[in-house]
């Protein structure tokens, strides 16, 4: 990944590049505004994927801990969100103050799944992690007696927007006679996070912190007998993991306006982990392919399915609810037997290392 | 790593070490002392209990009794990143590798104890944290290159020969800088001259001021490179003292050597 970073050598190409790509990523939404609104949204909601994968990424796939319930932090962030910026208690602070609030907490609940999962590994860890999950999802569905924190089942509804000194995340503008959707104004809201997100990973990954992750992945007792504290990096790397699902979470609960504890259940956390095992574990941009993927495979499915069959059959032989299902199930079987180390190999690492001749001189 | 070489006094002193495993007694009563720059081996029959004993003194396993003193102060109860912090780092029997890390990132793995960069500093990437990086990287290519397998800098150390990835573990373990260095069965299926350039290796490791705990099943290098060897066996200490003496004394060629090793020692 750093090579892609790296403008040594070749400074024009690499920002032609850069220059493209950001062309691209400001043009997007307009397009897909143009297929349609949802599409914007779908945009929106497969970068929040991003980022938790991300996030689950540093404990999975840099730091080798299982965790089947990761999706509790984002539920936690979303909470800490909702809580703040709403009717439910009549507070209303603004996002910034709330975001780091929401990734604090969820750092918190992070190490507090961390702490007596420790010693744990393999199946023992997945199904801690497992409980946890469901444990937070629980709590927010039961919170409503006898003091209503969560409101439980009905969720919180009339979420603040994002607000920034007057201008609303929520609503459209007119800007140059083009209509800037509500959903497009958080499209470039959540680009410019994950352009961050996604250098901070690759930063970790390549520093002293992401090689002890990586050297407990590969072999703990090696890397206890080399110095490396396990228990605290083992502890940190549920709390960054945790506070990137607290930061996706707020950001859900903003763009939403409504939540509810049936956004975070257990099939959202088996997502996430697909993700990240099927993008490449352990490889950041890996993991953000796998995530965009699986975000997207499963929309375009419901708009194709259904009037495929209208062309075929001339009607409707299978809910296409069902059949899209179906077919990604097929989907994520296929890319595991064809792509058993993740969509994106290991090429990018390798051309990473392969830097070190030259430096070395 | 300066003014200890040739410095009078001993870096480790076991008194009564004793390990259980279930009925098997692994190690009992076990005392020696390895002085500072010594290249001190350990021999045994198989199941004599060196590699417990090497896992006891590295905070591994807990032991059941007995002190070790590492330069000075006891080792009591310390987890093994903190033994390795104190300065003692090792190898292991069965060569363990961080297998999906390439051969540099293994050694930069090793520097960890000894550099400070912490979350904070690595995603900010300030100046500090930059030339702290830089440091590693050069470090641990000096390392790479003084064992031997600089030209494999780049490749995973699963893919590396058997020889290649055993200096390769020595170097991720002088990585730490250690005072002294265990090594468990270095040369264990290496030739005859990739062990003679072991055998150099640890003479230049000696050179630099680290003293070397050795654990070896071939006698012609214990014999060759070692200055005194303790030799176990069911446990016990069986013998203590220098390399020549050592194979000489009645006790350990019957209960140890036996007929073939003897006449193969004095070939040494
Ligand atoms: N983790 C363990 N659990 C149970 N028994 C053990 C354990 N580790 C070692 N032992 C036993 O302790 C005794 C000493 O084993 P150890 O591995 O220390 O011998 P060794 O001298 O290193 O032998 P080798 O030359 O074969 O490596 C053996 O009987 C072994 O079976
Ligand atoms: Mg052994």
């Amino acid at each position: 990944m750093h090579a892609f970073f790296d403008t040594r050598g070749r400074p024009a190409l690499v920002w032609a590049g850069l220059a493209l790509v950001a062309a691209a990523l400001i043009a997007l939404p307009w397009v897909l505004a143009g297929i349609g609104t949802a599409w914007v949204r779908i945009t929106n909601l497969a970068v929040l994927y991003c980022f938790l994968a991300l996030g689950l990424n540093i404990v999975v796939g840099f730091a080798g801990l299982l965790d089947l319930g990761y999706i509790a932090f984002y539920g936690v962030g979303a909470y800490v969100y909702a809580l703040l910026a709403s009717p439910q208690f009549g507070i209303h602070l603004p996002f910034w103050v709330i975001l780091p609030l929401g990734a604090l907490l969820a750092c918190i609940f992070g190490m507090l799944l961390g702490a007596p999962t420790l010693k744990l590994r393999g199946d023992y860890l997945a199904i801690v992690t497992l409980g946890f999950g469901e444990i937070v999802r629980i709590f927010l569905n039961n919170l409503s007696t006898p003091f209503n924190l969560t409101n439980g089942p009905q969720g919180i509804t009339l979420i603040d927007p994002f607000r920034l000194d007057g201008f609303s995340f929520a609503g459209t503008q007119h800007v140059f006679g083009q209509a800037l959707t509500s959903p497009i104004k958080y499209y470039y809201f959540l680009v410019i996070v994950l352009l961050l997100v996604i250098v901070v990973n690759v930063r970790l990954q390549n520093s002293r912190i992401g090689r002890a992750w990586e050297a407990i992945r590969e072999d703990e007792v090696a890397a206890r007998a080399m110095g490396i504290n396990t228990r605290n990096m083992k502890l940190l790397a549920y709390a960054m993991g945790a506070s990137f699902g607290g930061i996706a979470g707020g950001m859900f609960s903003a763009m939403q306006g409504f939540i509810s504890p049936e956004s975070f259940v257990l099939v959202e956390s088996i997502m996430v982990l697909s993700m990240v095992v099927l993008g490449g574990m352990g490889n950041v941009f890996g993991v953000v392919v796998g995530a965009l993927m699986l975000s997207y495979i499963p929309e375009v499915l419901r708009y194709t399915v259904g009037p495929a069959q209208m062309a075929v059959f001339g009607r409707t032989l299978i809910d296409p609810e069902v059949f899209r299902m179906l077919l990604f199930g097929l989907a994520l079987v296929l890319m595991m037997l064809f792509r058993p180390a993740g969509i994106v190999p290991s090429a990018l690492r390798k051309r990473e290392l392969e830097q070190v001749p030259a430096d070395v001189g | 790593m300066s003014g200890d070489t040739g410095a009078a006094g001993e870096l480790l002193v076991a008194r009564d070490i004793g390990k259980r495993f279930g009925g098997i007694a692994a190690l009992t009563d076990v005392s020696f002392s390895i002085r500072r720059g010594e290249i001190y081996g350990l021999i045994g029959p198989n199941g004599a209990g060196k590699t417990s004993l090497f896992n006891v003194l590295t905070g591994i396993y807990t032991k059941d009794s007995g002190t070790f003193v590492f330069d000075g102060s006891p080792l009591d109860d310390l987890k093994p990143n903190e033994v390795a912090e104190r300065g003692i780092a090792r190898t292991f029997q069965n060569i363990r590798l961080f297998a999906n890390l390439s051969a540099l990132e293994n050694v930069m793995v090793g520097r960890h104890v000894r550099t400070k960069a912490t979350v904070v500093g690595a995603i900010f990437r300030g100046p500090r944290t930059r030339d702290e990086e830089r440091a590693i990287r050069r470090r641990s290519i000096e390392l790479l290159d003084y064992v031997g397998v600089k030209r494999r800098a780049n490749d995973l150390a699963k893919h590396l020969a058997y020889g290649d990835q055993r200096r390769l573990e020595i170097a991720r373990a002088l990585a730490t800088e250690p005072r002294l260095l265990a090594l468990d069965e270095p040369a264990a299926g290496m030739n005859a001259t990739e062990t003679a350039g072991l055998r150099s290796l640890l003479e230049s490791i000696r050179g630099d001021g680290t003293t070397i705990l050795l654990i070896e099943h071939d006698m012609k290098l214990v014999m060759s490179v070692c200055d005194r060897v303790l030799v176990l066996d069911y446990g016990r200490k069986l013998a203590e003292g220098p390399a020549a003496e050592v194979q000489k004394n009645e006790r350990v060629i019957a209960a140890y050597l036996g007929g073939d090793v003897s006449l193969n020692l004095k070939g040494a």
